[in-house]
């Protein structure tokens, strides 16, 4: 196949920033990125994951902070030069042309020969599948034909990267699961390195290889989509990895890594890897399928439990989604096989390791960048 | 909530056969009440413009002699009225008028899509000239440009000949081109603004510079635009008038096909004639228009919104 990347070695992104107007949408972005690598950037809307991927494409220019590709500083290289592939939201496909024409586009503003850039072209409409419509005009085309047109067309370049700007989130729900597992092949079968941006941890963590949470334009945490996700690094991040209860307490006493944490009018232990000291505001992190549900009373001695009542229960095929309201007035959401009815007092349980316990505050993220270097751009 | 607590709607089925009721399948076809609102548009459309188009044809088919087409014989061939001629004068001034317009309003609508600082006022000051009357930009182009006007005046003190820019072809050109220019603009600038500005920033990533942006997709999508600014600022200019009267020379250079049915109507009061004249512009307004038009319909026409 000759859809193979052109490659870089590493991408370095250094203290990269992007203000609009005094206001700063992107702040000390730090990032390393090696050739074939799939990195998310993860993050609810106005984090600055956009902002970071334009930045990135020079569709928009930095305010501060550099980008490197194997030394070579490029962050002054306007788009056109760049020669990074771009997918968007809304796909973008020029819709005066064909598909086979918007594919071939790139090529042509390269001068590729003209017998290549058919080869090319023919090739890409082969991968993303899409033979019978390559006459086609987008505007004839689903969604799901045009986003895979979109794809074509940016992967066709070789190009040394992919920026994928929610490429999925205007698709339906099945559309967009059969797309994520289509972006995975691609990505698997091209080798190309890719940067994408997501609001959906759920597709984060089943692309990436590598995932950037951020919030408020700083990076909160980098990692594997494993260490992201058994190991949070503030409540925010464990809100975006699915740790839908969140509850508020005060620390009683740590003892080693075991914090024991007033919450709800009981006391739960859990695990945490801050310096906490009693008296200290926490938040405790559970994911909905860490509860064990059982009736009220029979919860085995040792572990901490909470009492509640059950409000809703949702069918989700194997597991029963449950909304139960703790007696000290809290609703918590629970994923069990065990059936339940609504009304039915129960106790809910979680062993240490699974309870996360986290700083009230959310720490301002490392060092700010140095002046200096800011003002040398 | 429950559902049964409801009657079942009595169902109406006076007809055999389940058919449904004829008001419901006018309704259908998009025949109702509301067609009623058209009314007025309709009435107003055949009073005012109908009627008085029929009635202008009819008597252009009536002179007093040479029979059916006597008047339209006469347009062509009688050298007192030289039709031919201003059908001629018309077309150049009104052709470069409208290209001109269409051609400068694509660079200054093209920088002026995004947002900046000022772009209100400078905007204001481009669409100016749709308030000003033609009288009044005719009295400013004397003003400026005549024969004892600041520019020759300033010229003058240079020691430089007088430069005769009005009272001829240039100062109707002038005219049109500054009453022209803002309708072109403004719909230019709008068309402009229908193009998905992330169709440019996808181009741009695919190594695309600005001048194969603008004609391999800016162009494209807004040269069926171009076409209708086109028709309308033709048809505006094709009409002139008044300052070919007062900026030009209409006994000689600018003798434009609205002035002769002008003269046949107020000075020969031949009215069959003036009629003939005005449908003979109507005619020549609409083979420039349907040239056009042609030349579009082989353009892409669709949605520029990106999603295609």
């Amino acid at each position: 196949m000759s859809i193979h990347a052109t490659s870089f070695e590493t991408l370095e992104l250094e203290n990269v920033a992007r203000s609009f107007g005094g206001q700063n949408a992107l702040r000390n972005l730090n990032l390393s990125i090696r050739s074939g690598e799939f990195i998310a950037l993860l993050g609810p809307s106005g984090c600055g994951k956009s902002t970071a991927l334009n930045c990135l494409a020079g569709l928009l220019p930095l305010t501060g902070g550099r980008i490197l590709m194997d030394g070579r500083q490029i962050d002054q290289l306007p788009p056109e030069k760049r020669g990074f592939g771009m997918v968007f939201q809304n796909y973008a496909l020029f819709p005066h042309l064909s598909v086979e024409k918007n594919i071939a586009f790139g090529l042509e503003m390269r001068n590729v020969p003209k017998a290549e850039i058919k080869k090319r072209v023919a090739e890409a409409i082969d991968l993303v599948q899409l033979g019978p419509h390559a006459s086609k005009l987008p505007g004839q085309m689903s969604g799901g034909q045009q986003q895979r047109v979109a794809i074509a067309r940016a992967v066709v370049l070789r190009p040394p990267l992919v920026l994928m700007d929610e490429p999925l989130s205007n698709l339906d729900a099945k559309l967009r699961l059969e797309m994520r597992t289509e972006i995975r092949r691609l990505h698997q079968s091209l080798g190309l390195t890719t940067l994408y941006v997501t609001h959906d941890q759920e597709e984060a963590l089943s692309l990436a290889d590598r995932l950037v949470v951020l919030r408020l334009g700083e990076v909160q945490q980098v990692g594997t989509p494993q260490e992201l996700h058994e190991h949070p690094v503030n409540w925010h991040v464990a809100d975006f990895m699915g740790y839908r209860n969140l509850l508020e307490g005060v620390v009683e006493r740590v003892h080693g890594g075991a914090v024991t944490v007033s919450v709800l009018g009981t006391t739960i232990t859990g695990s945490t890897r801050e310096p906490l000291r009693a008296g200290d505001a926490v938040k405790v992190g559970l994911r909905p399928e860490d509860f064990d549900i059982a009736p009220a009373g029979t919860a085995p001695a040792g572990l901490a439990s909470i009492d509640a009542t059950v409000e809703v229960v949702e069918y989700q095929g194997r597991e029963f989604a449950v909304e139960a309201r703790s007696d000290a007035g809290k609703p918590l959401h629970v994923r069990t096989p065990r059936h339940v009815e609504p009304g039915q007092r129960v106790t809910l349980t979680a062993a240490q390791e699974r309870v996360l316990v986290f700083p009230a505050e959310l720490s301002p993220t490392a060092s700010p960048a140095p002046e200096l270097e800011a003002a040398v751009l | 909530m429950t559902l049964t607590g409801q009657r079942p709607a009595r169902v109406e089925q006076e007809e055999p056969g389940n058919r449904p009721a004829l008001s419901h399948r006018l309704a259908e076809r998009g025949i109702d009440k509301l067609l009623l609102l058209l009314l007025p548009a309709l009435v107003f459309a055949l009073v005012l413009f109908v009627y008085p188009f029929v009635y202008g044809l009819g008597l252009s088919f009536q002179p007093k002699t040479g029979g059916l087409f006597g008047a339209y014989v006469k347009f062509f061939t009688d050298p007192s009225v030289r039709g031919l001629d201003s059908i001629w004068v018309t077309l150049q001034l009104a052709l470069p008028a409208a290209l001109l317009n269409v051609l400068v309003s694509v660079p200054i609508a093209y920088k002026m899509r995004g947002k900046f600082r000022g772009k209100r006022a400078l905007t204001t000051v481009l669409v100016i000239p749709i308030t000003l009357g033609t009288v009044l930009t005719a009295e400013g182009l004397l003003n400026f440009f005549g024969q004892r006007g600041w520019l020759n005046r300033f010229l003058g003190l240079l020691g430089f000949e007088p430069l005769q820019l009005v009272q001829n072809y240039w100062g109707v050109l002038w005219s049109l081109i500054i009453s022209g220019f803002p309708f072109a603009f403004l719909l230019i600038l709008s068309y402009l603004s229908g193009i998905d500005p992330s169709l440019e920033a996808a181009a741009r990533t695919l190594g695309a510079d600005w001048k194969q942006r603008f004609r391999r997709i800016t162009l494209p999508l807004l040269a069926p635009g171009l076409a209708i600014t086109f028709c309308l600022t033709f048809v505006l200019a094709f009409s002139v008038f008044p300052s070919a009267i007062l900026v030009g020379d209409p006994s000689g250079s600018t003798r434009v096909i609205a002035y002769v049915a002008y003269n046949a109507w107020g000075q020969q009061f031949d009215y069959p004639l003036a009629s003939a004249a005005a449908i003979v512009m109507g005619a020549v307004e609409l083979v420039v228009i349907v040239l056009v038009l042609i030349w579009r319909s082989r353009m892409y026409k669709g949605s520029t919104g990106g999603k295609g």
